[in-house]
């Protein structure tokens, strides 16, 4: 094991060197340039041993990876924002071919207006394409998730794409020590990819084809049954990781004190950080309030929100994108889920954080207080409100 | 007893899905004789999406990769990428792809792919318009021809603009291997896709795929449509070599453009002074094509282009 001060690109890249990716293909945006600079620089020195192909645009970034793992190669890319959203088609195509890629994801602002911040909604937007969707919250995390990305998607009963998320800037330009597993506790948790179902040179195969009615519904309920998987392998996959790096992240939606509480925050990424902060300013107040982290946000980990439901009142969910014309996306998510449940709380949501505004911990503060005090359940803009609310404290 | 001059090996089988008459099928029959069992494919949404026929079965005796319209270029490069990492050094990847397919909605990815100079083989087989969709004009239709989206009606009268000049963009990429190639001349489209197969490099073919229904001729005559096409100067046969041009076949004098033009119903609206200017044309295209000939020769010696690179790391 090594320290290494790295942002949370380098952490990106440093796993992508590490799960030995045999290709990589990029074209870059701000703020993902720095991940694949450093792949470049690894590939370049022969640190790491990978075709590097460097593309005119990142729907052919995605095209170049989804080919090479369908002939059986790992593969690796990332984006952020306009990126993304330019890929949407071939995000279908990676997950309907059931490659096992995994991406970056800077997780920054969709223009007009032009904007680099951190923002969900470039991702949350494919949020119907079959990926599996993590929100890390630190570098650390970043970094272990990639590799823990890669097992999973590789896993024989899943074999779906998997993107790691970072928030544009608080991760992905912020540095923080971060403990590197060396390359052998790497390689024994992550064998070289189990190649069965890609194409064979010499062999008469068909990868994608086409079909009427009579197999498409098929093809779709094996891709659902795939993501249902995931949420049942990700604590396998977790325990398996800790045991070669000392390290795990809780699942799907690890919480924090949670237990006796009155009320409770649903969060994604680096807002998690901010909110733990208050958590225990809070608790130290004797306010009986806690945390939970959104940390996988496809497959949704409705089970895990139902039994937190079972235990508190009121749930906020903080989103940091938004569905025009109707709600923010995780809080809709939240409800769908706890619908079903025997036990249902008061479900608040909160937009917060949008084209890179700071989330800070008195905007949480606030957020706490409005789920404590209030009945509301509409979602506030919590970016809007108004100055007289002591919100930077 | 007579010898073949083709290689018996069929690498495409019968059972596939193509209309009768259909050019692209007999140019993918030809191309894979040429390419052998080496051979990966990608296929855009195309013809040959559908007629490679549906899950489970196949037509095409090599392993195939579909892809999105735009994005073939894109695709071969992931898989000379993967080849290339996982060793599999004797496969020839090749992109076959429409003419909207390379030239329109794929051209950005195919520019890409040659600008990146990837070690693989693009084919174009060019029906002149989107016709798995049912006959809408594409860059490559040409001016006044008949389509759904280019009616003959009252002062419209077919395309209205002039057919891209693909084989022009391509060479101003400096592929290492670049040929047109025609069902209708079976020899010379298989000693091409052999030499395109033992290139290194990015190399393109571009093939003139008659199509029945869309050109509007009886699908018995695509064989002799397509020789038209060859004989009249309109689609002559060369191929570029490092630069180097080399007319494949000359037989001695161009025939009128009109035998091509009156066979198809696609140009039934045409008026002496179309096959005038269509004749033009042709001169001009021809005589330029054997100025480029003589004034490439090998004398002159080729334009040097650097080898294929993929990866900074492995060249």
């Amino acid at each position: 094991m090594t320290r290494e001060v790295l942002s949370g690109n380098y952490a990106q890249s440093y796993a992508a060197k590490l799960a030995r990716v045999q290709v990589v293909s990029a074209y870059p945006i701000t703020p993902q340039t720095s991940i694949v600079e450093k792949l470049a620089e690894f590939v370049d020195s022969g640190k790491l041993q990978a075709q590097f192909v460097a593309v005119e645009s990142e729907h052919s970034a995605l095209q170049v990876v989804v080919s090479a793992a369908g002939l059986g190669a790992r593969t690796y890319t990332a984006t952020s924002s306009q990126g993304l959203l330019l890929m949407h088609e071939l995000l279908h195509w990676a997950s309907g071919l059931r490659a096992p890629i995994v991406m970056g994801v800077v997780n920054r602002a969709v223009a007009p207006p032009w904007n680099i911040g951190a923002d969900h909604t470039d991702t949350i937007a494919q949020r119907d394409t079959g990926w599996v969707q993590f929100y890390p919250e630190s570098n650390q995390e970043v970094l272990d998730t990639v590799l823990e990305a890669y097992r999973l998607a590789e896993l024989p009963e899943v074999r779906l794409p998997v993107m790691v998320n970072e928030d544009a800037f608080y991760l992905s330009h912020t540095v923080e020590p971060v403990d590197v597993p060396p390359q052998e506790a790497v390689d024994r948790f992550l064998p070289p990819r189990d190649a069965r179902a890609v194409l064979r040179p010499g062999v008469a195969s068909r990868l994608g084809s086409f079909t009427g009615p009579d197999h498409y519904v098929e093809f779709r309920h094996e891709l659902s049954r795939a993501n249902d998987e995931v949420l049942r392998r990700i604590p396998e996959v977790e325990e398996e990781y800790r045991r070669v790096t000392d390290r795990s992240h809780g699942g799907a939606l690890p919480t924090y004190r949670t237990e006796g509480a009155d009320a409770v925050l649903v969060a994604m990424g680096t807002t998690c950080t901010t909110a733990r902060t208050v958590v225990d300013e809070l608790r130290a107040q004797g306010q009986k309030v806690g945390l939970a982290k959104l940390r996988v946000f496809r497959p949704f980990p409705e089970a895990e929100l139902r039994r937190l439901a079972a235990s508190v009142d009121r749930i906020g969910v903080v989103d940091r994108s938004w569905t025009f014309g109707g709600s923010g996306p995780a809080a809709t998510e939240v409800r769908a889920s706890i619908y079903p449940s025997p036990d249902r709380p008061l479900i608040a949501g909160f937009l917060a954080g949008i084209g890179g505004r700071d989330v800070t911990p008195g905007r949480v503060r606030h957020m706490f207080t409005e789920l404590l005090g209030s009945t509301e359940t509409e979602t506030r803009w919590e970016d809007l409100v108004p100055e007289e609310v002591d919100v930077d404290g | 007893m007579a010898k073949l001059t083709l290689p018996a090996q069929e690498l495409m089988h019968r059972g596939h899905a193509a209309c009768p008459g259909c050019g692209p099928a007999l140019a993918m029959r030809l191309l894979l004789k040429g390419l052998g069992p080496r051979t990966i494919l990608s296929i855009p949404a195309c013809c040959w999406t559908v007629i490679a026929t549906p899950f489970p079965t196949t037509a095409l005796g090599v392993p195939v990769i579909d892809n999105p319209i735009e994005a073939t270029g894109a695709s071969i490069s992931g898989l000379r990428a993967a080849a290339d990492a996982l060793h599999m050094d004797d496969v020839t990847v090749v992109g076959f792809a429409g003419d909207g397919g390379t030239a329109d909605i794929g051209l950005q990815a195919l520019s890409g792919m040659l600008e990146r100079r990837t070690n693989a083989v693009f084919v174009m087989y060019d029906n002149e318009g989107y016709m798995n969709t049912g006959v809408q004009r594409s860059g490559e239709t040409p001016r006044g021809a008949w389509t759904t989206t280019t009616p003959i009606h009252g002062e419209h009268s077919g395309k209205s603009e002039e057919k891209k000049d693909v084989m022009g963009i391509v060479l101003a990429h400096r592929p290492t291997y670049a040929a047109t190639v025609n069902p209708a001349f079976p020899e010379d489209f298989v000693r091409k896709a052999e030499k395109a197969r033992d290139a290194r490099g990015p190399r393109f073919l571009h093939a003139l795929t008659p199509c029945p229904p869309g050109w509007k001729f009886s699908s018995e005559e695509t064989i002799e449509i397509g020789r038209l096409a060859t004989e009249t100067g309109l689609f002559p046969l060369y191929e570029v070599e490092n630069g180097v041009y080399r007319i494949t076949r000359k037989a001695g004098a161009l025939k009128p453009v009109d035998t091509y033009v009156r066979g198809q119903a696609r140009f039934r609206h045409w008026k002496d002074e179309e096959i005038r200017v269509l004749a033009e044309q042709v001169r001009v295209g021809w005589e330029r094509l054997l100025r480029l000939e003589r004034e490439t020769a090998p004398a002159v010696g080729p334009v040097p282009v650097s080898p294929a690179r993929v990866a900074p790391a492995s060249t």
